[in-house]
This record gives structure tokens, sequence and C-alpha cells, in this order.
């Protein structure tokens, strides 16, 4: 399977009477961006506004990251099984408006939603404050069930990003970048004395607003299966989740999943990079027992050496890396786990809720109870009263003056366990 | 050794000397003793008064074999 | 600014006033530099003095924990030092635990800084490690050299409230405290370079070192103990007279099982100790004050135990590395079970 992903690059963002890409600007005609999410009769009114990086601007309680993509050859169309049919993607030309990306906010809808700050020290935590954003604020009708307010907010957010990534379809991208992954056997005769490797995604399926989908499938509802690197590139995995902001994936992650990109990178060279299982991470024992059971099993079946496995989340879900880490390893294949911590804001107390020998490598996100102040913005989009109650923040958490301490685990993307970041954690 | 003990399926307990030792090394039932050099005896003391001693200590170590524990247990008294 | 001014502390061994026999050793302060002090004295330079030593048998202060750490405390406190440091203690597990505990005591009366060194199995390292600096030595006194060069620089440091750097740079034993920092790279190039080196059998470090959850859940009780066969076990070295078996002073590599089918009671004849980490002179004259089979008979004959296993175990705990002890442990723990033995009764010196 082949797929050239081609980047268009987007420097800034303005709002126009015509929506369009040029010269490096994307134009958004907002009324009609509006008009858009209006239809969805949930939706009881959105404000659409604009965040540059480098600007006094907090949005808050983030919901979910898109990066606009379009699909310009090849079958089926971006976000599978829920914007477009159930076509499988990850074949021919997808061009990406890079730089930029759809954020949706807005009345929160979980305990655990996050904060994107655009500019200050919040700013080095995210990744999201390096894009141009189209924001979203969305404003439910009332009484709305809060899954259904999720799936408002949720599908306002794909939505626009098909919007604006369809302003791309004809545009010739500044750089191309190709991916192919063959099938298992030819890879093998293509590289027989490079290990054969593979990526271990788990992804968030605890429902009550912890959710993923697959080709539209709700994750929680899935067997361990295996799936091609480049069907994540055009939106085969979305985010349906209001969890803990710091370890979520939001779409931006899973359209960019950087374990994915690095082991493209080693691909042909030092390995032999055969594909991606995807598992969930259920809340009852028997299923966290079968899907790591599954994992295991098709690691084995196609003959690999070695994986890399990421978690999504924590707590519970340390159960399934570890068992899904020990099951793999017991089959004589090498792992390596990326995972975030929670060792308290004194950094000195037991950072996963479960552990085991055979997990010898392990990458960690940092520590998500760690304390940061944010100093107070000029401009808040969304609403800056949850703080108070988003995980990771607490009572006083907002102060007078606007600035507001809170973990990092209240801070979007700021611990993630793609090993999207830099931020580590070290014990002394 | 204690956990090795234990990890067989057979209940031990510890009597030892220094307390935070064996709460560190993982003994679940500990019954402190005398002296590093004597922990079931004390030379100070004629041979019959030691054994009242010795008697004592292993009538609580005796005790704790007979007790059911939740987790690591030291038995004073 | 003056010179830093130091107190060590030491244990009788080091102070040269005896071995095992001197254990017993009760608080003492000299005003001088003493044994592994004159080391750190020319590590120090002319940055800082010893002021005083410390000295306390390693048996004196772990039996009489409360009145030797207050008195020690009231010693510290008159000599003012801006630094504490205790041992280094090696591999000598009560010596250990005695530089541990009053470190920590100096540092938490006296808010001062406090520095310990000692092998990483010894029992204070993972009792202290989390509250007081301990750097990491060989197991040995043989290490002590090595010791100075990595506690002197850091004793300086911690003096003067410099910033400390992580374990690895400084030498000392991680106090399990994580803290975040920026990595060159991100996390999933990390991850991939690091499946690339385990792949190959490289060498590679975790970012985050499995902790160590080796606890064992205890074993429900014994339901009737006047019909359980109850076994003695023991680490303080008992063996027949002779020690039959060799077994080592120090660092043993194995274990003995001796029969007591036909003793109601150890004597100086027929038993001693083979132990080398505390003094023998006990045990010697009357091995039941360690491996007490004289009650245990008696306990038998009155019905309050159903019988008393034929062979006991033992073993010399000092210096014995732990990956050695679980596995010998193992191997005879196996041998109790097959033997029917309901319940164990360890004892440790």
């Amino acid at each position: 399977m082949k797929l050239e992903l081609g980047y268009i690059y987007i420097n800034d963002i303005k709002f126009s009477d015509l929506s369009k890409v040029e010269n490096g600007t994307l134009y958004v005609n907002k009324e009609e961006i509006e008009a858009m999410i209006l239809e969805d009769e949930n939706v009881k009114s959105v404000k659409v506004e604009i965040a540059k990086p480098g600007e006094s601007i907090r949005i808050t309680p983030v919901k979910d990251v898109i990066e606009p993509r379009v699909k310009v050859e090849g079958p089926g169309g971006i976000f599978p099984g829920i914007i477009s049919k159930v076509e499988t993607v990850g074949m021919g030309k997808t061009n990406v408006l890079k730089g930029s990306a759809v954020v949706t906010t807005g009345k929160i809808v979980g305990f655990q939603e996050g904060i994107i700050d655009m500019a200050g020290v919040g700013a080095e935590y995210t990744p999201f404050s390096k894009l141009n954003n189209l924001v979203l604020a969305c404003e439910p009708v009332d009484g709305i069930e809060a899954h259904e307010h999720e799936k408002s907010v949720r599908m306002a957010g794909l939505k626009t990003s098909t919007y604006l990534g369809k302003l791309a379809k004809d545009i010739k991208p500044d750089e191309v970048e190709t991916f192919e992954t063959l099938s298992i056997v030819d890879s093998i005769k293509k590289y027989p004395e490079l290990p054969k490797v593979a990526y271990v995604q788990m992804l968030q399926s605890q429902g009550l607003l912890h959710d993923t989908y697959v080709y539209g499938v709700d994750a929680k509802r899935t067997l361990s299966t295996l799936i091609n690197p480049t069907e994540l590139m055009d939106g085969a995995i979305i985010s349906g989740n209001c969890v803990s902001a710091c370890d979520k994936n939001t779409t931006y992650h899973h359209l960019n999943n950087p374990v994915v990109h690095d082991l493209f990178e080693k691909h042909g060279k030092e390995i032999n990079f055969v594909g991606i299982i995807i598992t969930n991470e259920n809340v009852y024992l028997a299923d966290k027992e079968r899907s790591s059971n599954w994992t295991a099993k098709l690691a084995e079946q196609i003959g690999l050496d070695g994986v890399i496995i990421s978690q999504e989340g924590f707590g519970n879900p340390d159960t399934d890396l570890i068992m899904n880490c020990k099951k793999i390893e017991e089959k004589g294949i090498k792992t390596v786990i990326i995972t975030d911590e929670y060792a308290g804001r004194d950094g000195a107390s037991q950072s996963l809720a479960d552990a085991d020998e055979k997990a010898d490598a392990v990458v960690t996100g940092g520590n998500a109870n760690e304390l940061i102040e944010l100093k107070p913005m000029d401009k808040i989009i969304g609403d800056i009263m949850p703080v108070n109650t988003i995980a990771g923040g607490f009572d006083g958490s907002l102060k007078e003056d606007g600035s507001i301490v809170v973990e990092l685990q209240a801070i979007t993307g700021a611990t993630n366990e793609l090993g999207f970041n830099k931020l580590t954690a070290k014990e002394y | 050794m204690v956990k090795e003990i234990e990890r067989v399926g057979i209940p031990v307990v510890h009597i030892c000397t220094v307390v935070p030792i064996s709460l560190t090394v993982g003994a679940n039932r500990i019954v402190p003793a005398i002296a590093i050099p004597h922990p079931l005896g004390n030379p100070s003391l004629t041979m019959e008064e030691e054994k009242v001693i010795r008697r004592t200590l292993l009538g609580k170590a005796i005790k704790a074999l007979s007790t059911e524990v939740d987790g690591q247990t030291v038995f004073e008294d | 600014m003056g010179k830093i001014k130091v107190v060590q502390y030491i244990n009788q061994f080091y102070a040269g006033i005896g071995g095992e026999e001197k254990a017993d050793y009760k608080p003492e302060v000299r005003e001088e530099i003493i044994g592994p002090g004159m080391a750190f004295k020319a590590a120090f330079k002319d940055e800082a003095e010893i002021i005083a030593t410390i000295i306390c048998g390693d048996s004196y202060f772990n039996e009489n924990l409360d009145s030797a750490k207050e008195k020690i405390l009231q010693m510290v406190k008159k000599y003012n030092p801006d630094i504490f440091i205790a041992g280094p203690a090696f591999n000598a597990g009560r010596y250990g635990v005695a530089c541990g505990t009053i470190a920590e005591a100096v540092q938490t009366e006296m808010k001062i800084p406090v520095l310990t060194g000692m092998y990483c199995e010894n029992p204070g390292a993972d009792m202290f490690r989390k509250s007081v600096y301990i750097v990491e030595t060989k197991n040995s006194a043989a290490g002590m050299r090595a010791a100075v060069k990595k506690m002197a620089p850091l004793a300086m440091k911690l003096a003067k409230g410099e910033e400390i750097g992580s374990p690895s740079e400084e030498g000392y034993l991680s106090r399990g405290i994580r803290k975040n920092y920026f990595a060159a790279d991100r996390g999933s190039k990390r991850a991939v370079d690091m499946l690339i080196k385990k792949l190959k059998g490289e060498e590679f470090i975790t970012e985050f070192p499995m902790p160590d959850f080796d606890r064992v859940e205890p074993n429900p009780a014994v339901k009737d103990i006047s019909k359980a066969k109850v076994a003695l076990v023991t680490s303080g070295g008992i063996v027949p007279k002779g020690n039959p078996d060799r077994i080592e002073s120090s660092s043993a590599s194995k274990y003995g099982k001796y029969d007591i089918l036909n003793y109601t009671d150890l004597t100086s004849e027929t038993h001693e100790t083979a132990h080398g980490g505390y003094d023998p002179t006990y045990a010697n004259q009357d091995a039941d004050r360690v491996l007490p089979v004289d009650i245990m008979r008696e306990f038998e004959k009155e019905g309050k135990i159903g019988e008393l296993h034929r062979y006991f175990y033992s073993t010399t705990g000092n210096g014995t590395s732990v990956a050695n002890s679980k596995a010998y442990a193992a191997e005879f723990s196996k041998e109790l079970k097959n033997d029917g033995v309901d319940a164990v009764i360890l004892t440790s010196t």
C-alpha cells in the first residue's frame, strides 16, 4: 500500500469572503463554517475564531485538534466511515494543510478537557501552539445528553477540517513524501536481513466519553487487528475522546502518528517496518486479557522480532500496557513501551499503576502531575471557568488576575504517549 | 529468604532484631528479637531466665503463625 | 568565607578499635581525623576540614537505636557543622543502617545537608535512599578510594547549596524523585532508537526503571498450630560444631541442612555459628540463643506445636548477595514444602 502525502505549508490564517489557500495563507469564510456547523440541531451557537502562534490567547476546554487533509487520488476519502464512505484508504495521494489545525472547544463535556496557550511557558508544552488554528467554540442546545454533546462537537470539528482540506485539493504541494508498506511476504523478501518490526497502538476505549473510532467503529467493540500505516494518514482512526488532556491522542496525533513516521525513517535501513497492530483499552478484565492475548498472538503470527507499544491515558490502561508488553515479550519478541507518569506533584510517588520486570525498555512522556503556572492571556476562547474542575486543575487553580496553576495534565498533548514531544522525565 | 519461603506457600514468621530491615526485605509476620548476637537469649541473665524470654518470644511466633494478616505485621506483644 | 566544617560518623572497625568483638562500643566523639577521614581530608584540600569524628559500635547503635541516635545527635549539634558525613558503610548491613539512621536524623533535626555512602544491596540503601543522599560504593572497603572520590565533591556541593545533578552525574543512589525535562529528540524517535539497540543486543537505558513490586502476599495462618509441623531456619549461621559444610562466614555461597532429630538442646559441645557479621561468643556458648531448639522441643512435648521438623536450614546472612540468598532460599523452601512443613520460624541475627 503506497501513499504520497503532499504538504502545503500554511504560515498564516485569515478570515475572508472567500475560503481559499493562497501563498501559504489559509483564508476562511467564517459564515460558511458557522452555517455548516449550525446544520446540526444539537448545536445552539458557534463562534469561529483564529488563534496564531505567539498570540496572547488561551483556548480551553479543548476537546479535539484536527489537521485538514484531502484525498487527491486513490480510493475513498479522509475520515472513512465517519465523513467519507467506508472505503479502504491509505493509497494514492493526499494533500495536507501543514501548519494549520481545527480546534474544538466550548462548554465542557467531560472533566478531562485541556488548555492550549498560544504564547508563554504553557505554549512550550503543547505542540498545537505552533499551528495556525481555526477555533470552533460550540455551545450545545440546553438539556443535551453528554454523549450527544460530544458527538456534535466532534462532528463539527471533522466537518470543518474536511471543508478546509478540500480547499487544497488542486494545489500543488510544496513538498511530497511517499510511504509504502509491502505485503509481509514481499517485505521479508525485499529485506531478508532486517528485523521485522511492528507498531502496537493502544486505543483509548473506556467508554464514558473515552472513545476512539476506527473506520467509524467504536474501538471498544473491536478485537485487536492489523492496519496499514498509511490508513492512519487518511484518518482511519479518530478521537472521540474527552479524557485527560495531556495524554489523549487527538485526531491530529492519529493523522501524524510520530511512531509511524520514525519507524518509516529507519525502514529498509535498520528495520523492516511491516505494519501496525491496533488494540483497545477496555474496562473489563476479561476484555483486557482477550485483547492483549490477541495482540501477542498477532505479533507472533506475523513473525515479528520487535514492537513499539504506545499507550493512551493512564490508570487502568497501565494494566493493558503491561499485559501487552509481558505477553509479547513472552513470545520472544522484543518490546519498547511508551507511556507517561503520574508520580505526584513532588515526583516521589509510584509513576505507574502496574509494572513488570519484562518492561525493561520504557520511553516516558514525563510526569503529568508536575505543576505549572500559566500567566494571564489577553484573550480566552471557550470558557475559562472549568479550569478549577478539569483533570489537573483544582479548586483555586484560577487566580484573580487570570493566571492559573495547574498540573501539566491539563495541557493538551503535554505528555503524549505516542512520543510526539521532547518532554520526558528522569530520576533524581 | 523470608519471601522465598512465603512464596512456596508456607506461612513464615521472622524473628529478628532490626525490624526495619525485615520490613524492607518483605517479611509479613515479624517478631522483634532481643539483640543481634543473641536474638533469642540474654547472656546477662541465668540460663533459666533466658529460657523464659525465649519461651515468650517463641510464644509470640506461634501466635503470629496462627494469626491471619493483611500485610506486613509486627507482633510487638 | 572560612573552611566548610565537617563532622564524620564511623563505626568501631573503621576507627581501629576492633571488629565484631567491639561492636557494642558506645558512642564517642574525638576532635581528630580518623580512618576514612584521612582520605576525605586529602580530597577536600583546603576547602573543608573535619572538625570531629563520632565513633559508635554497629551492634550498640542498632540495639539502642533511640538512645544512640539521640546521643550522637547531641554530639553533632555541639559542633554545628556545615555538613555531616556518615560512613561510607560499603556492604556492612548494620553499619549501613546506622549511617542512614543518623544521617536522616541530623538532616531532619539540624536542617543541615548530610551524605553517606554504601553498596546498593546494603539494607540501609533501600531504607534511606529516598530521604538522604547515598553515594553508591563498591561492596567492600577496597572501594574506599573510589567512594571518597565521589563523596567528597558531592559533599562540597551539598554544603555550598549548589544544584545537585542526576544520580548518574553525581554518583548517588537514585532517590526515586521524577523530574521533567526536555530531551534532544522526541519520544517516538527515542523509542525507535531504543528498540533498534535492544534488537541488536546493544546496551540501552530505559527512561523509567520498573519499580520493585516484589512483595509476596502473606499466606493464610496455620489453622491448628498444635498439629502443625514447624521448621526452624536461620540466617544466623548455626552449624554443627566444626562447620562440616564449611559455610563461609560472609558472602555465603551455600546453605546447610542439618538433622536435629536427636537433639533436645543445642550446647557449646554440639553447635556453633559460622556467621562472621556479629560477635559469635553468645551463639557459641549456647546456639539456642539463635536457633531455639530447646524451647521448640518443650513446645512439642507440651503439645503447643505438632512436631519440630527433623532438619533445620542455616546460612550466614551478611554480605550475601540478594540474588544468591534468593536462589538457595527458593531451593530449600521447595524441600520444606515437599517434606510437609506447615510453618517456618526464621531467625536472624
